[in-house]
Formats: C-alpha cells, sequence, structure tokens
C-alpha cells in the first residue's frame, strides 16, 4: 500500500501551517491500511465537489449489545472499496482520560489489526472513537477488547457514555470525586448504557465545580457539577502576597464578583458568603489565596441539550446541593425516578429537557417527588395562566 | 464455537480509571492545595504534601492515527513513566514528577508537530465533529476548518495575551453533535436548500409519522405523489435543519452549492462571572470554500482581535459584547445586520430589545 497513496492536491494544503494535520494522520495510517489510504481519495473527492460522499448509516453491532457502533458506509463503495464498511466503534474511556502507555499501545494494537488505524481522542461525548471498520470485523474486535478489559459505549435512545473532569486527580477545586462518581454510575447502568430502551439519548457529565470544564450544563441530560455551601476558604498570607506581586485585587477580584459580596481594603479580603454566587471567578483568580469551602458536594441541573428539535437548552436546577458519596443512593434513587417517568411518557426522540418543557416543570417535580424551591427559576411566571390545583365549590359544607 | 460463547463477557464496563494514574496523583488524590501557570501551556500543581505535578498540555487535532497515539506512548515512557491523558477538548497532557523534564518533553512534542499551550487567557483546541471524514449530515468539513481555523490563531494557543479565555467549537450540522451552542465562537455548517424528496423510497425507507413529527415547524404533511405514499415539504416553513433526513434517508439536504458555514458569538458553559450563555448568530452564511476556508478564517481572526482590543481583562466575548451592546459589535466588526438576525422561532419576543437601553 505504502507507495500507492492516492494524488491529494487540495488535501496536501491541509499539511500545511503549525496545527497538527489531521491529514497527516491520515496519511500515516494510509501506508498500512487500504482503508485509510480510500478514506484519502474520498475526502479529497469530497474537498474537491464540496460535499460528503456517506450513506445514512445501518444497523450494525456486536452481539449482545444494541448500541455504541455506528454503522457507516461510502456512498461510493466502487471507487473506493476499502471503505464500503467504515462503522464507528465507541469505546468507553477509564474516567478522567487517564491512561498507561501499555494500554494505548494494546488498543493500537488491536486497531492496527482490525481497523482502519484511525481514532478519535475522543469523541465529542467522551469515547475512545474507533474510526472504520468492516462489518465483520467488529466481533473481532469486540473479542480482542474484552481480553485488555475495554468494553463498549452508547449509541442511539440509550444512557450516553458518562464522562468527567480530571476532578481529584488533578484539581484542587473538585468539590466531590467526578471520576469515582463517573465509573460508580457507568457501572451500574450498564444495561441502560448498552440497550437503547429509552425514548432519546441521556447524557450524564460530572464537572467537580462550576468552572464545568465538561460542559456539563450545555451538553447533558443529568448535570452533576460541583459545589460547596460555606464560606470560601481564605489564606490571608497569599493575598498578600499576590497584592505584593502587583495584582489589582480590586480591579480583578472585586470589581468582577457578581454577587457584590467581597471587599477588600488594600490589606485584607473579607466575603459574605451568604451573597457568594459560587462563581468561581475569584478562585480562578488566585488560586493559591482562595479556595472552595470545605462542606463540598454537588448541584443537580437538568435538560440540556443541543437545538433539535425544539432548540438548544442549558440545563435548570433540579437539586442545589446534594452529597455525592458511595453508594450513591439518594442520587440513583432520583435518576431512577426521572427515568421512569420520562420512559413511560416521553415521545419518541423526546430528550427530557424537552419532556419537561412539554408537560411543564411543576407536573414533572410532582411526579418524581421533588419539591418546588425558588432556586429552580430565575424569576416566577410572568403570565397569569395559572393551572390552580383546586377549587371550592360554594355549597360545600364546611366541616 | 458454542465456548466461545460461553467465555463471551457483556456489560464488564470501562477499566477502573485507578490503574491509570501516576502515583503521584494516587498520592496526592483530593489533596491538591493550589495551581500555578508557569509558562503558556506548562501547569504546576502543588499537594498538601508539598509534592509538584507538572503537566504539559499538547495541541492535538483529534484526528489521530494509531501511529500518532504510539508517539505519545514513546514521550509517556521516556518522561511520564508511561501514564498520560487527554483532556475534555482533545488536547493530548502529559504529567511529570520531574520539572527536568518538562523542557525536554517540550522539545520532543514540537519534533512531532505538536505545539503546547491552550492554558490560561488563550484559545484552546476546537472541539469538533466528524465532517466529510464521516458523517452522512455534514454541511461543511470539519476537521479541514478546524485545522485552518487553528494555523491561523496559533499565537493565543501558544501565548497567553488575549484579555480571558476563549472557546471556539465545530458543528457540521445543526444536530450538533459538538454542542456548539455555548462557544464564545461556534462555527456550525449549514444547508441552505429544503430536503430533495425520493418519493420511490420513502415509503421503503421512512416512518411516514414520524418523518412529519420530525419537523420542528410542521413543514411536513403526508402526501401521495405519482400513486405512491411520501411526504411533502411546505419549503416558505423550511429553516434546513435536517432532522427530517435525520429519520428518513430519502430527503437529503445536502448541497455542494448551498451548503456552507454560519458563525455564531458571545456564549459561554463557565459560570465564572456571569451565567452560561448561548451563542448568538453573527454571519448568517459562509459558502464552503475548501480545503482552507479563507473567508472563514479572516471573520474569526477578526473577532478575536476586535475583542482582544477592546475587552476588559478576564471579559469573555460575549461578556464584552453585553457590555457594549450588540449594535457597536456589528459596528466594530463591518458586519451587516440583515433579518437572519432576528429569531423567529418559539419564545423571538424574548430576544427583542424590551427598552430604551441603547447607545448611540
Amino acid at each position: 500500500m505504502a507507495d500507492q497513496l492516492p494524488s491529494t492536491p487540495k488535501l496536501d494544503e491541509l499539511e500545511k501551517g503549525k496545527w497538527p494535520s489531521f491529514v497527516t494522520e491520515i496519511k500515516m495510517a494510509a501506508k498500512r491500511s487500504p482503508m485509510a489510504a480510500d478514506l484519502l481519495g474520498q475526502l479529497e473527492q469530497s474537498y474537491r465537489e464540496k460535499i460528503g460522499y456517506w450513506k445514512h448509516g445501518g444497523i450494525v453491532g456486536v452481539m449482545g449489545y444494541g448500541g455504541g457502533v455506528i454503522g457507516r458506509y461510502s456512498a461510493l463503495p466502487k471507487e473506493y472499496p476499502g471503505i464500503s464498511h467504515f462503522h464507528t466503534m465507541r469505546i468507553n474511556q477509564p474516567a478522567g482520560w487517564f491512561y498507561t502507555s501499555d494500554s494505548l499501545r494494546k488498543i493500537c494494537d488491536i486497531w492496527e489489526k482490525h481497523g482502519s488505524g484511525l481514532t478519535n481522542m475522543h469523541g465529542s461525548t467522551g469515547d475512545i472513537i474507533l474510526l472504520g471498520c468492516r462489518t465483520e470485523e467488529l466481533e473481532p474486535v469486540f473479542d480482542e477488547l474484552q481480553k485488555i478489559d475495554f468494553d463498549i459505549g452508547g449509541s442511539g435512545s440509550d444512557l450516553r457514555t458518562p464522562s468527567c473532569c480530571c476532578g481529584m486527580a488533578r484539581c484542587e477545586w473538585a468539590c466531590y470525586d467526578t471520576m469515582a462518581l463517573t465509573h460508580d454510575l457507568t457501572m451500574h447502568y450498564q444495561d441502560e448504557l448498552h440497550r437503547p430502551a429509552f425514548p432519546y439519548k441521556f447524557k450524564f457529565k460530572m464537572s467537580g465545580c462550576p468552572n464545568d470544564c465538561v460542559a456539563s450544563i450545555a451538553r447533558s441530560d443529568l448535570s452533576i457539577i460541583g459545589i460547596w455551601r460555606d464560606e470560601i476558604q481564605i489564606d490571608k498570607a497569599a493575598v498578600t502576597e499576590y497584592a505584593e506581586k502587583g495584582m489589582d485585587i480590586q480591579s480583578d477580584v472585586v470589581n468582577n464578583c457578581p454577587g457584590k459580596c467581597i471587599n477588600w481594603d488594600g490589606k485584607e479580603i473579607t466575603i459574605d458568603d451568604s451573597f457568594c454566587r459560587h462563581c468561581m471567578h475569584c478562585i480562578n483568580v488566585m488560586p493559591k489565596a482562595l479556595r472552595p469551602g470545605k462542606d463540598r458536594g454537588a448541584m443537580l441541573l437538568i435538560g440540556s441539550k443541543a437545538p433539535i428539535i425544539e432548540g438548544a437548552f442549558l440545563s435548570s436546577i433540579l437539586v442545589p446541593f446534594i452529597k455525592i458519596e458511595p453508594p450513591y443512593t439518594e442520587l440513583k434513587d432520583l435518576v431512577d425516578k426521572i427515568w421512569d417517568l420520562w420512559c413511560e411518557e416521553g415521545k419518541n426522540r423526546e430528550r427530557v429537557g424537552e419532556f419537561i418543557q412539554r408537560v411543564g416543570l411543576s407536573a414533572f417535580l410532582d411526579e418524581i417527588e421533588v419539591e418546588p424551591i425558588p432556586e429552580m427559576v430565575a424569576h416566577p411566571r410572568e403570565n397569569p395562566y395559572v393551572f390552580y390545583e383546586d377549587y371550592e365549590d360554594d355549597d360545600e359544607d364546611d366541616k | 464455537m458454542a465456548e466461545a460463547m460461553q467465555e463471551r463477557r457483556t456489560d464488564y464496563g470501562p477499566p477502573h480509571y485507578e490503574q491509570f494514574l501516576p502515583p503521584i496523583i494516587k498520592e496526592n488524590y483530593g489533596k491538591w492545595k493550589y495551581h500555578e501557570l508557569l509558562k503558556p501551556g506548562v501547569l504546576v500543581h502543588v499537594s498538601e504534601s508539598g509534592a509538584k505535578l507538572f503537566t504539559v498540555r499538547a495541541a492535538s487535532g483529534r484526528l489521530v492515527s494509531i501511529d500518532k497515539i504510539r508517539m505519545f506512548c514513546d514521550l509517556a515512557d521516556k518522561y511520564c513513566d508511561g501514564y498520560m491523558r487527554f483532556t475534555s477538548r482533545h488536547n493530548a497532557e502529559f504529567l511529570l514528577s520531574k520539572s527536568e523534564n518538562v523542557d525536554p518533553l517540550i522539545a520532543d512534542l514540537a519534533k512531532i508537530g505538536h505545539p503546547i499551550g491552550g492554558i490560561g487567557n488563550a484559545i484552546t483546541s476546537i472541539v469538533h465533529t466528524q465532517g466529510w471524514v464521516h458523517c452522512h449530515s455534514a454541511a461543511t468539513d470539519a476537521s479541514g476548518i478546524v485545522k485552518c481555523v487553528m494555523d491561523d490563531l496559533i499565537e493565543y494557543f501558544e501565548e497567553t495575551k488575549l484579555p480571558g479565555k476563549l472557546r471556539i467549537a465545530l458543528a457540521c450540522c445543526l444536530n450538533m453533535c459538538g454542542a456548539v451552542h455555548c462557544s464564545d465562537i461556534a462555527i456550525l455548517g449549514v444547508h441552505r436548500r429544503p430536503p430533495v424528496i425520493d418519493h420511490t423510497k420513502v415509503k421503503k425507507m421512512c416512518e411516514i409519522p414520524n418523518v412529519s413529527a420530525s419537523c420542528p415547524t410542521a413543514a411536513i404533511r403526508p402526501a401521495t405523489v405519482d400513486g405512491l405514499p411520501s411526504v411533502e415539504v411546505i419549503e416558505d416553513r423550511c429553516m434546513f435543519c435536517a432532522n427530517c433526513y435525520t429519520v428518513c434517508p430519502a430527503m437529503p439536504l445536502n448541497d455542494p452549492v448551498n451548503d456552507g458555514v454560519s458563525i455564531w458569538v458571545g456564549g459561554k458553559v463557565s459560570n465564572a462571572r456571569h451565567e452560561p450563555m448561548f451563542s448568538k448568530l453573527f454571519i448568517p452564511y459562509i459558502p464552503n470554500n475548501p480545503p482552507r476556508w479563507p473567508e472563514v478564517t479572516t471573520a474569526i481572526r477578526q473577532i478575536v482581535e476586535i475583542w482582544a482590543a477592546n475587552a476588559n481583562k478576564y471579559e469573555r466575548l460575549g461578556e464584552w459584547i453585553e457590555r457594549i451592546g450588540w449594535p457597536k459589535f456589528f459596528k466594530m466588526t463591518g458586519v451587516e445586520f440583515q433579518s437572519e438576525h432576528i429569531d423567529d422561532f418559539k419564545h423571538a419576543g424574548l430576544t427583542f430589545k424590551r427598552s430604551t437601553h441603547i447607545t448611540f
């Protein structure tokens, strides 16, 4: 194969410049894989003709699993036989995307033997993406993955592979152990992850603090974001050090506080924590001097998603604070209630956020037995179209 | 075969992360005290115990070959006792316990074409989707535009000279596998031609009620065409979301003449200072111009530079625009405000300006 790479004048332009080039990656793989070589050929044609050449998908998978493999076929199989099948396998990443070189090399060896040699590290949801596999190679890949203890991730109307920030492994701001929770939920919900039985997809994303490095609030049906509810820890000596090194604490920190609850008198910082909005700005700017409090847990927010179909949503508050400690019973009980309701009442391809919009948050809360609280809304309703629950009849006898 | 089936396991889940954590992380798990940005692309985390962990963040396209992963592995073996990780934005991260290994690692990364950066007040890797490399509904390529934009903005990846963080994301159609809707700058592939219906295939390949229900604007209704059960599209109501194509392969929207990208600005995910925000439409349409998409890279550089020159320290793009007002932003960038900029989907009224608070 090595000497027979297709001519790709357009794609070659994308090997110029300092940013790592995906074309160079495909060419490296193409030195041994006819699949990668044909991918180059078809992609060059797309670049020439300004259109993609992939068919609409198809149902493929490995035995015992309903998801995790995305069928993909070239629309030009005669021209590019190497990619007539070019399926994606989603492999559940270890929490936090930590690896040993040994584990990565084993995955590479399997993928060299059975696939295109191309991957995404990682896909948008978090999985290791093995890009480009023939149907008859899916089972052999899975056989070998079993031997190295890597399992398949989610796709379709199922629980999608949960993912998280690196949390306590390398961050002082983690308000709960994101990696432990992610691994636990992934193991606890293996059936929901592997066999699509939901109205549509459902994502958990675990972020250790409100900086939200995994975009939980924008991209997950249940966003689990670390937060504290006591006082921000202040190291006065370190505050002084920042000031002495030239930080303009008034301008950089105090003036940017959305709760206007920080005071700086030129010597000391004081915070009225009862007005702290937990935005993280002051802590981000002075990581040596300020730290989240000690009473830590997570906030649960529900319902975010990309636009299709009712428009893009951000998650909104469901539970302002919950302790996140194994075995996470309170959290799992709540998840089960949400799923029971949504699976029963949700329409085909309706995300839980859209379901809540359709039935109303109040009705949703009632069904999952969560009390409405003011933290859940930006403000109370502005229209008078209230579904009052009860009315009294004139002639009803007082008892 | 029967034997093989007996041995076959399912639902064993991912390997436990603990086995992949370097000893210094295991020892200091949950005990990190603070961190500092030592120089662009290099962090140190200091533990309560005094232990120091150095992080080197390297650029990576998200599409990587096994050859490259093996090169990363070699570097991990050479400098990091065989450990490495990836970030939520596709960067490759190397975790070192010895500070003297930092610079040699950076030099070796440069040799294999991977600059370091993307930490602090910088642009980091672009989160993106598959595009023409692997997707049937793509209105543009993903990896190609990302490569061009990052080539152009590389100085803002390698240095920390911006007022605040800037996050760019790209999705090659409205499905938004990359969920770009809360990015400082979002590049979104768009179709602009209604679906072309293959009436001979609709009944065979699609559930007609599902197809009708899939349309956010109720533009699709059942119809009999040439004696065949099919659907018709009220074209005036079509806003090209392609959700019908997702449920029905007989209704493609892909079209080389009309497909292209739109640019959205001012979103954010983090809660720092301002609450999370959606990105807003800025440039409704730029035709696809592969292989280097010069109109897209120029537009994005202009946004970045105007923001960088005018925003306050830490002020994200959306926060800055909110402060100066959208009319000023359009004026400063010279982009023409058009009818496409005004929302006309559900709850559009909430986006109208409902006060006298404007500047002249």
